[in-house]
């Protein structure tokens, strides 16, 4: 069979990527640039910037010499990678084998697939203007081979961009050795020679070629002559983590459908823990026969592929599914895969603390069937007010680098909110002598304080707090505090915080 | 021959305590939370790991000092790693002050649920979970069945659980293996320097399977329980006997 090729070549992938992101750079000059050798160097300039005399490779000091508005946005990088891998992807509805052709470009095997629509040019024409209402500008080119497609794509006429089948020998003698995709070295030195077309040396005999040039121009030259193969590494598209179970008969039943998960949930995580992959969010749709859809979902607390531990979260949940006429399909669909930590066999039983399974797994529990909101844990934040010092982490195997503190005494039970209390507090900074709490009189035995914690202004206004740790004649420990500073004028304000063990 | 009586009586004795589902540990594997004082108190000298404690308290102070109390029993049988469950329907531990009764906060996993049948769900399903240390549920009406059942999700694990009960309407039998209350004292500062000493307790064990119900003064401090001097006049708390 008469093999195909199509390269695309985006002329201004990134800068026509940012022009999507933000609109508003569209003609305007503006410049991608990283930092080399203690200079920003340019990696890509937009078309309005390149008119002005501005490439790649220049530094981003020279180019603002030549265009003082010039917008300076810094390279990410992999990001033509991960564009073109995208974009390839994207490319798939035009054929099975897509591949990415980096720095810019794609190439696709399109053997078979352009009289679908109807024909190479309205394939085209078809690629071209769906990517050009995209914004990228766009060069392409199809031929026998894959080189003779990049050389028409990037040397050859943009009105006549296919090679027509066997004949890339003729479209390629006029285009520049550059067109051959060889190191710069050779180019250098057939350029030195004064060989500025493939038409002017591919007539001359090949020992003396390779003698002279090497074998790599030789290769690359049978390669766009289609003499030699060229092997591509198409795209592979991932596989949803989806399984389906049609069934022969509606099932109405809570045991025919916990079957039926069972035996989705087996298929499923045998392929999860071959590609060493666990859930986090599965969802199960019932397909029922009056067009109905009913879905169930869990989660878990870290990624998961054991069919008993998921079967026995959705079990609680089965009864919520209504199979009315009956259920003809069940779909089980992983919506949030990740990756599983690799475990380890234990020689023998002791607790491992929060990285057993089985603490994840009775989490799991616990959140499907209370919310994910039920379950909390805990690390120390780096903030004195008492109500910011611990911030809430779901990861179960999140540590931290800040220890706990202990160097100032804290109340073992805190009020969420602090409560007004009234206190005869007679010296200005001394703890108070009693104070009345919910129609209730403390006298004070025993104080420590004041603690002075400020508020912290960059995140909220307010008046700083001085804490007083009081214990009162029965033995009782409180945790008290007065709003900002004393006042002889004002009566202060005392609040009731918490209680000491 | 009353050697001979004796010895029979011990035997049944501790064939009851198997029967209502309480293990001896070997004592390699018993854990010491440094009870000091009170641990004479228990069957064989040994805290009761494995079961399910009740404490009791009536008010907010009593709660504080409860939590405490139950926080350094945890400590000590988290001691190594271990994993803690804090299952309450409105939390107001605060987790740092955890650290001074020798929890590491990031261990405790807080569940807050909203009723009393969500917690013991959770207290259910969390005993049954072999990877833990210790449950601690604050759950305020405890029934006979409930109790019953976590025991019995405690006869496979092992796990030990405490149950807070704060305010309860009623003070019902539960197959509990022991009763507490505690309540806070005044504490006592070293050579009579000013401020407040560290967190003193009356510990009152209303009931232990087995064992001999009392009433201590203890202290928290240095990581760890002291027995308060005798000289120190107790108060003139009135301790209700139940159960």
């Amino acid at each position: 069979m008469r093999r195909r090729f199509v390269s695309i070549w985006y002329c201004q992938l990134l800068t026509d990527w940012w022009i999507r992101r933000q609109p508003e750079l569209r003609g305007q000059p503006f410049v991608l640039a990283a930092p080399d050798h203690g200079r920003m160097i340019i990696t890509a300039a937009s078309q309005a910037a390149q008119q002005q005399g501005i490439s790649a490779g220049m530094s981003v000091a020279d180019a603002r010499a030549l265009v003082a508005t010039l917008q300076v946005f810094d390279n990410i990088p992999g990001s033509a990678v991960k564009l073109l891998t995208a974009l390839g992807h994207w490319c798939i509805r035009y054929t099975p084998v897509s591949a990415i052709d980096p720095p810019d470009g794609l190439m696709l095997d399109v053997s078979g697939c352009a009289h679908l629509w109807g024909g190479e040019v309205p394939y085209l024409r078809d690629i071209f203007t769906r990517l050009k209402k995209f914004g990228y500008t766009i060069r392409i080119g199809i031929a026998d081979s894959p080189g003779a497609a990049w050389a028409v794509a990037r040397y050859g006429s943009a009105a006549a961009p296919v090679i027509p089948p066997g004949e890339q020998l003729a479209a390629l003698l006029p285009f520049p050795p550059d067109a051959l995709r060889l190191e710069p070295a050779i180019l250098e030195k057939l350029r030195k020679l004064g060989l500025y077309q493939i038409s002017s040396f591919i007539d001359m005999p090949r020992s003396a070629l390779r003698r002279r040039f090497g074998n790599s121009l030789l290769l690359r030259l049978d390669q766009a002559l289609n003499v030699e193969d060229e092997i591509i590494h198409p795209l592979q598209p991932p596989e949803a983590f989806r399984e389906w179970l049609p069934s022969l008969e509606p099932i109405r039943t809570a045991t025919g459908i916990g079957i039926a998960l069972k035996q989705l949930l087996d298929l499923l995580c045998e392929r999860l823990a071959k590609e060493g992959k666990g859930l986090r969010t599965v969802v199960f749709k019932c397909y029922r026969i009056d067009g109905e859809v009913s879905e169930i979902s869990i989660g878990t607390n870290r990624p998961s592929h054991q069919p008993v531990h998921l079967f026995r979260l959705f079990e609680e949940k089965i009864p919520q599914i209504a199979p009315a006429l009956g259920i003809e399909l069940f779909v089980l669909e992983a919506l949030k895969v990740e990756d599983t930590l690799p475990s380890q066999d234990v020689l023998w039983k002791r607790s491992t603390g929060l990285e057993d399974t089985i603490i994840a797994e009775l989490l799991d529990r616990i959140t499907n069937k209370m919310g994910a909101d039920t379950v909390r844990r805990y690390l120390p934040d780096q903030h004195h007010w008492p109500e910011r010092s611990i911030r809430i982490t779901t990861n179960l195997q999140e540590k931290t680098d800040i220890g706990w503190r202990t160097d100032r005494p804290r109340p073992i039970r805190l009020l969420p909110q602090p409560e007004l209390v009234e206190v005869a507090a007679p010296i200005p900074d001394y703890p108070p002598m009693l104070f009345i709490y919910q129609g209730k009189v403390h006298r004070i035995k025993k104080a420590d304080g004041p603690e002075r914690i400020e508020r912290e202004w960059w995140l909220e206004a307010g008046e700083h707090r001085d804490y007083y740790t009081l214990e009162d004649e029965e033995g009782r420990r409180y945790w008290i505090f007065r709003l900002g500073h004393y006042d002889p004028d004002t009566p202060a304000r005392w609040f009731i915080h918490g209680f000491f063990a | 021959m009353p050697t001979q009586k004796a010895d029979i009586i011990a035997q049944l004795q501790r064939d009851i305590l198997l029967l209502q589902g309480l293990r001896p540990t070997l004592n390699n594997a018993a854990v010491d939370v440094g009870l000091g004082p009170i641990r004479e108190a228990f069957p064989d000298g040994v805290f009761p790991t494995g079961a399910v404690h009740e404490f009791i308290s009536r008010a907010a102070e009593p709660a504080a000092a409860t939590a405490g109390f139950i926080s350094s029993l945890a400590g000590g049988l988290m001691q190594g790693g271990g994993v803690g469950v804090w299952i309450s329907i409105s939390r107001t531990i605060f987790p740092p002050a955890l650290k001074s009764f020798g929890i590491a906060p990031e261990q405790i996993i807080f569940v807050d649920v909203h009723s009393d049948r969500e917690a013991l769900w959770v207290m259910e399903e969390a005993l049954k979970c072999e990877g833990l240390a210790v449950v601690i549920g604050e759950i305020k009406e405890v029934s006979f069945t409930n109790s019953r059942r976590l025991q019995l999700a405690i006869e496979q694990s092992r796990v030990t659980g405490f149950i807070h009960r704060y305010q309860p309407r009623q003070l019902n039998t539960t197959t509990c293996v022991s009763r507490w209350e505690i309540m806070p004292v005044a504490s006592e500062q070293e050579d009579l320097l000013p401020g407040v000493g560290f967190p003193r307790w009356q510990v009152a064990l209303l009931r232990i399977r087995g064992g001999k119900p009392g009433t201590w003064q203890i202290e928290w401090s240095a990581g760890k329980f002291q027995p308060v001097d005798k000289r120190i006049p107790s108060l003139p708390q009135p301790i209700r006997k139940i159960g």
